[in-house]
């Protein structure tokens, strides 16, 4: 049999129809649902008098819209657009049967963090849901991607996607990572090599020694980003460290069902010799803490550089750096750590999990955030938070200054009241700098939980190096 | 889903990279749970002041450019979110092809499950595209999907690729729910085996 890479394999074991033209019927394992992208679907089941497949392998969750303030559970605190769509999700999910966590439930969260946090989410398996971010679950070894509404529906109704196999991208990062630096600058510094569509039509395995050292929590923050280098969906063998993470998860399988899960596990890994139609190495040791200047995620810097000039760029990369630095109220030759920032997000699917919350305590114990600083932290999950709280980091970040919130996606994608204003400048833990995403006019430096902890004390871009 | 017809209509440039689908359709406009409506909301931050007047200079507010059919965009068209709502605002707007370099795959099939044609075409080819859209409102290109051609206003004859399959569902309207349905029988087999394989799943 010709080598095989891990996505080969958990490709072929998923299909379930595949016509002569190769466009197959992938079937999907676990299909997470939001409230944002999946009303439009339901109410198309509807009105085709369909019903949900196998609504045992769908688990629906509101995240992108919810409050994040502590009072939210009273429902007059939400925007009526925002009810308009929990409630839609709150109807839909009873109605068509799906596993639920409501807005009151702890276990909510953004919903790439609740799937495995509640074992939702294995090795091998086919993942998806109405959202980008769904790449996140590849830190598994399970194909995991976003799909627009139209999908949801599809998905729905028959439990499988219409699907053509993309090619195989390797991703590898040698030797060790410098301290300070973590997961967030490895994803972000490989967009950087590669560009934003240099990912497209592919699907990324994350290999090598840095990747292999990362617990789950960094390679879910690795593979997040995936999408944001164009790729459908970013991988990650499962070895140890991973059989250890789903073991004893509400869902993950229990005893000999655990053991059986185990057995087939154990064989998901690239075979040697397997073919890769574009292969990306970076030196672990080569990469720094980094941070966006401009508008698209691959605008990357090592925090040491400077603002860069649009001539530095060639082709439409010109004109789309001299808007990015116009947008983001910049001057080229400026050093990024004179730049000066008033609003911190810390949060999202990004960096919004035990650990990262743990690396910003390591900032900021004992200290205070600069002042007029606009501080927030916006735990991944209601689980994150009670987390944070019993590991003592809540009274942390409200010594210092900053607002603990309730859990949701809040100002990653600024559609509840989480918002810049117009010209407001943030350091953040998400994922995109977009124009607009954090806010109208807002301006967003994407960074790691640990430099936007610096950012907060000192109200400038900073390097982490220097403070811990 | 409309069947996708050959059509002749007018072609906006728009030669930025990496436009992305916050740039599309701004978040604060995924509010609603219907799928009609958003066109009004297209680009809307590169479209409208924040006091709703139009903003001049943005191509799709130029007079020769209000009724556009095509988009020629710059490379990595549609990066970004999985909204369908990015599709849902350039169809309900009248656009039914874009054409750039490169789209990010998501909004590359949600434009297929919306009854529109994403053109994928070499740098030079787009070039000469962008060139002719730029010359306004007689710059009307007519987009044969049958065939796969794009002509331009001066007669040049530029062929594209597209998935026989996908060619297959615009030309024909078709449902792929519907399609997908007609297969339950492999979807099921597939279940009793995976049951077998895989029971913990
Ligand atoms: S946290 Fe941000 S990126 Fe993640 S699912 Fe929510 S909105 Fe999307």
């Amino acid at each position: 049999m010709s080598p095989k890479t891990l996505y080969d394999k958990i490709w072929d074991a998923h299909v379930a129809h595949e016509a002569d033209d190769g466009t197959c019927l992938l079937y999907i394992d676990r299909h997470l649902v939001h409230e944002v992208t999946s009303a439009q679907a339901f109410e198309g089941l509807r009105l085709a008098g369909r019903t949900v497949h196998a609504p045992e392998k769908t688990i629906a969750v509101p995240d992108h819209n919810v409050p994040t303030t502590l009072d939210r559970a009273d429902p007059a605190t939400m925007t009526p657009e925002s009810r308009i769509q929990v409630e839609a999700l709150d109807k839909n999910a009873k109605e068509f049967g799906v596993h639920y966590y409501p807005v009151s439930d702890v276990r909510q969260g953004i919903v790439h963090i609740v799937g495995p946090e509640q074992g939702w989410t294995l090795p091998g398996m086919t993942v998806v849901c109405g959202d980008s971010h769904t790449a996140t679950h590849g830190a598994f070894g399970a194909l995991a991607h976003g799909i627009g509404t139209s999908e949801v529906e599809h998905v729905l109704a028959t439990q499988t996607l219409i699907q053509k196999k993309s090619k195989n991208m390797k991703v590898e990062i040698t030797g060790k990572l410098k301290p300070g630096v973590t997961a967030k600058d490895i994803t972000l510094a490989v967009i950087g090599e590669t560009g934003t569509g240099g990912g497209t039509g592919y699907v990324i395995e994350y290999c090598g020694e840095a990747i292999r050292d990362l617990s789950m929590e960094g390679r879910m923050t690795v593979c997040n980003m995936a999408i944001e280098g164009g790729a459908r969906a970013g991988l990650i063998a499962p070895d140890e460290t991973t059989y250890a993470y789903v073991k004893g998860r509400p869902h993950a399988p229990k005893g000999a069902q655990f053991e059986a899960a185990l057995d087939w596990w154990k064989t998901l890994f690239t075979d040697e010799d397997a073919h890769f139609d574009k292969v990306v190495t970076l030196k672990g040791e080569d990469i720094q803490p980094v941070v966006t200047w401009g508008t698209s995620p691959e605008d990357v810097l090592p925090i040491t550089g400077v603002v860069p000039h649009p001539d530095d760029f060639e082709g439409g990369k010109v004109e789309a750096a001299k808007r990015s630095i116009e947008y983001m109220g910049l001057v080229p030759g400026q050093k990024l750590t004179d730049i000066e920032i008033d609003t911190v997000f810390i949060g999202s699917c990004t960096n919004g999990r035990i650990e990262d919350l743990r690396a910003v305590a390591e900032v900021v114990k004992g200290k205070k955030i600069k002042d007029g600083m606009r501080a927030m932290i916006v735990p991944g999950s209601g689980l994150v938070r009670a987390q944070a709280e019993e590991e003592g980091l809540a009274e942390i970040f409200e010594a210092a200054g900053f607002e603990w919130r309730m859990a949701g996606c809040s100002m990653c994608l600024a559609m509840n009241p989480d918002q810049l204003s117009e010209g407001e400048r943030c350091a953040a833990t998400s994922n995109r700098n977009f124009e607009g995403r954090q806010g109208y006019k807002g301006r967003t430096h994407l960074v790691s939980p640990g430099m936007a902890a610096a950012a907060a004390l000192t109200g400038k871009l900073t390097d982490v190096r220097e403070l811990v | 889903m409309n069947k996708f017809e050959t059509f002749t209509g007018i072609a906006a440039p728009m030669p930025l990279v990496n436009i992305d689908t916050d740039m599309i359709i701004p978040k604060v406009f995924l509010k609603s749970i219907a799928r009609t409506g958003f066109g009004k909301n297209l680009f809307d931050e590169m479209r409208f002041n924040r006091d709703g007047t139009e903003i001049e200079d943005f191509v799709l507010n130029k007079p020769q450019y209000r009724s556009s059919q095509i988009l020629i965009a710059g490379d990595n068209f549609g990066c970004g979110s999985s909204r369908e709502h990015a599709p849902w605002a350039l169809e309900d707007f009248g656009i039914k092809v874009i054409v750039s370099t490169s789209f990010a795959d998501i909004f590359f099939n949600n434009c297929f499950k919306n009854g529109m044609l994403p053109i994928v075409l070499p740098q030079e080819q787009v070039d000469i595209l962008m060139k002719d859209a730029e010359k306004g409102e007689n710059a009307r290109m007519t987009v044969d999907l049958e065939a796969q051609e794009i002509t331009t206003s001066d007669g040049d004859v530029i062929s594209f690729d597209v998935d026989a399959f996908k060619k297959h569902c615009l030309l024909n309207g078709l449902d792929d729910i519907g399609l997908t349905l007609e297969k339950a029988d492999s979807i099921k087999s597939f279940e009793d085996q995976a049951a077998q394989a895989r029971p913990w799943v």
